[in-house]
């Protein structure tokens, strides 16, 4: 376990980390260690340069701008802060993700908000395969196109796209919603086209005014969701797998 | 007076059993595989194919209940600041609310925190019944994360990241809608009643690059403190082991064939990976080989039952063993208390493997509300405990015998096998020989 060196601190800007000077173990015990009610509400976190679990495990209402890339699991467990981050996504960003935001001013990786049980997450580019994999309740806002496979086993939570879907589009997908203004390659096991209804059509405004997303309609996106044949067994059923 | 030929005595076939006749009929009426609970019912290759040599001339014993033998072990100071320091060397394996009832793992709990152990939750999140009565609490990550948040990783004591296990290497959770009750559905974020499935992979890593990457990220969420184990399923013990290793863990677990499921098909149970002998050797060897045996410990688990089968196993290298279905039986599952009941399931007491029907009559598997008041936690608990104890004063028993101080200075060159197979599986010699096979080229 890397050493913290809390005497480096003094001599940076106490919100601001430099990944280049301090650990990442540095940066994530910092976060961890706010007090609820902290007057540290800014942080900004440079030359990131793909690092892995940048802003894990937060659990305070604070803001933290992260200059350039991450790797994996960036904003993982993240409970109540709001990260923005200022260059692209590796694999899993927001994954398990319980409340606050997260937004990707590029793209995203693989299992985008994966197992994400709350808040939002954003992603301005595009999103890779399995985006919204396995998600509990989290909202995920794409403006650009998702991959295959995503949405696969959504539980619970909205999954919006702007652009367009890969192939197998929410398989054996439960009672998540999905709302994709592009082509869709195809639908996965038990994942149907649904009533765009009024309660739906509000949703979605809600949603993409969350995101910050404008000059874009609710009646252009398609609503997407569960079939619910395969909740129960049934032998007829085993070729669908 | 007519002469009639003798008839020949009807001959039932060996390869068309009773059980497999019972099984085409079954499948042929349903159109469903048959589904479980509990580990591999065949006979296998076990710990009872090998005998512990004893004092001799060249050996001599502990006074047994007069010289010490120590049975504590600390797992995970390889990398956690807080590792776990057990009594004993026997854990309780995982086992989900949802398979199990809240009484039953209360009693889990207590009983595990009376003997000095640890137990830990399972594919539906943390309860309080058990956090409250778990002294020590392993929580489980597993591909599903039903109920994963870092509230509840923070509150554990360790965390055991699960590729697999022992019933079902390669297959995911399932609990079918009988079980699915409100809160087992709200724990879960799922509709209520449906047959759910779990998934087979996590959601966001694959292979062993990927888990190293993972382990950092829960080792930064819970700032470096808690033991991380992985449990494997005994498919490769070598590579698997290795890998773990490789990717950062504490802990590997390995959980060999009849390490039991709340639920999964028959055909994966009987079919699929290693028996748990089989897997022991070759995992030590792979922490031998990369100079960490010992340093980051191993648990075994699938088909533990008495101080003999724990003595036998950390003999073989292991640092600890895990138990799930002996605890439930030490709990009050299949006991004949209940066999009018059982009869009625169409089974009998000690047969009785049908968990995921959730109508369980000793109240442990289910989410029954009535049924599940037939287990006193306290009572149970007091039960699990009893019975880790005796397991632990049998172990010592036999270590004290082979001159041992500690269980875990117990040797493979205490043991020899009864059977050529477990002679080659545990790498000691065929009694009466000084044979291995498998080594020296023969």
């Amino acid at each position: 376990m890397p050493a913290i060196n809390l005497s480096k601190m003094t001599a940076h800007d106490p919100r601001v980390f430099d990944l280049d000077q301090l650990s990442l173990r540095e940066l994530n015990q910092a976060l961890h260690n706010l007090a609820p009610g902290s007057n540290e509400t800014a942080w900004e976190v440079l030359h990131p340069k793909g690092s892995h679990s940048v802003a894990v495990g937060v659990d305070q209402p604070v803001a933290i701008d992260v200059r350039g890339s991450v790797g994996y699991y960036c904003g993982g467990m993240n409970s109540g802060s709001t990260i923005t981050v200022h260059g692209s996504a590796g694999p899993g960003v927001g994954e398990n993700m319980m409340s606050g935001s997260i937004t990707i001013k590029g793209d995203a990786s693989q299992y985008a908000g994966a197992t994400g049980r709350g808040g939002l997450l954003v992603i301005e580019g595009n999103a890779s395969s399995r985006c919204g994999i396995s998600m509990k309740g989290i909202d995920i806002v794409v403006h650009g196109n998702i991959g295959h496979m995503s949405a696969f086993m959504a539980q619970s939570g909205n999954l919006v796209v702007l652009g367009d879907a890969g192939d197998a589009l929410g398989d054996s997908i439960y009672e998540a919603r999905l709302f994709v203004r592009g082509k869709v390659d195809s639908l996965g096991a038990d994942c149907i086209a649904k009533e765009m209804r009024t309660e739906h059509l509000e949703l979605l405004q809600g949603l993409l005014d969350r995101a910050g997303v404008t000059g874009v309609n609710p009646s252009e996106f398609k609503r997407y969701g569960s079939a619910r044949t395969l909740y129960n067994f049934n032998i007829d059923n085993a070729d669908a797998y | 007076m007519t002469y009639r030929n003798p008839p020949t005595t009807p001959r039932k076939s060996a390869t068309f059993d009773d059980y497999t006749l019972s099984e085409i009929r079954r499948a042929a009426a349903t159109g469903i595989y048959d589904i479980r609970g509990g580990g591999a019912k065949r006979k296998l290759p076990h710990f009872d194919d090998l005998l512990f040599l004893g004092a001799s001339i060249s050996r001599y014993p502990l006074e047994g209940y007069r010289e010490r033998c120590d049975t504590s072990v600390v797992l995970g100071s390889r990398h956690a600041t807080k590792p776990i320091e057990l009594k004993i060397p026997i854990t309780i394996a995982g086992m989900s609310f949802g398979s199990l009832s809240g009484p039953a793992k209360e009693a889990l709990g207590r009983g595990a925190t009376l003997a000095g152990t640890s137990t830990t939750t399972g594919d539906g999140g943390m309860t309080e019944e058990e956090r409250g009565h778990s002294k020590q609490l392993v929580y489980q990550y597993l591909p599903s994360r039903y109920g994963m948040n870092p509230r509840d990783l923070r509150r554990a004591d360790a965390i055991e990241v699960v590729v697999g296990q022992g019933a079902k290497p390669g297959g995911g959770g399932m609990l079918l809608g009988q079980k699915i009750s409100d809160r087992v559905a709200e724990m879960r974020t799922l509709p209520k009643g449906i047959d759910q499935r779990s998934a087979s992979r996590h959601p966001d890593w694959t292979g062993p690059d990927d888990l190293e990457i993972k382990i950092l990220e829960l080792r930064e969420i819970t700032d470096w403190e808690k033991p991380i184990y992985v449990k494997v399923g005994g498919a490769r013990p070598y590579y698997d082991t290795a890998l773990a290793v490789k990717a950062g863990a504490d802990v590997v677990v390995v959980d060999g064939m009849q390490g039991g499921t709340a639920a999964t098909q028959e055909v994966f149970i009987e079919n699929v990976g290693q028996p748990t002998l089989a897997c022991i050797r070759p995992a030590v060897q792979a922490l031998q080989d990369l100079g960490m045996h010992r340093k980051v410990q191993l648990i075994v688990s699938g088909g533990i039952r008495n101080g003999a089968d724990v003595a036998k196993a950390l003999a073989l290298g292991v640092d600890a063993v895990s138990i799930g279905t002996a605890a439930l039986v030490a709990l009050g599952d299949n006991d004949p208390h209940w066999e009018a009941e059982y009869n009625e399931l169409g089974t009998t007491a000690g047969a009785y493997d049908d968990w995921h029907e959730g109508r369980d009559p000793a109240g442990i598997t289910t989410q029954d509300p009535e049924l599940m008041k037939r287990v006193d936690p306290i009572a149970a608990g007091r039960r699990l405990a009893n019975y880790l104890k005796v397991m632990t004063l049998e172990a010592q028993t036999i270590a004290r015998a082979c001159g041992k101080n500690s269980l875990h200075n117990l040797e493979p060159e205490d043991l020899v096998a009864l059977t050529i197979e477990a002679a080659a599986m545990a790498g000691v010699p065929l009694a009466g020989t000084n044979w291995i096979p498998g080594k020296n080229g023969f």
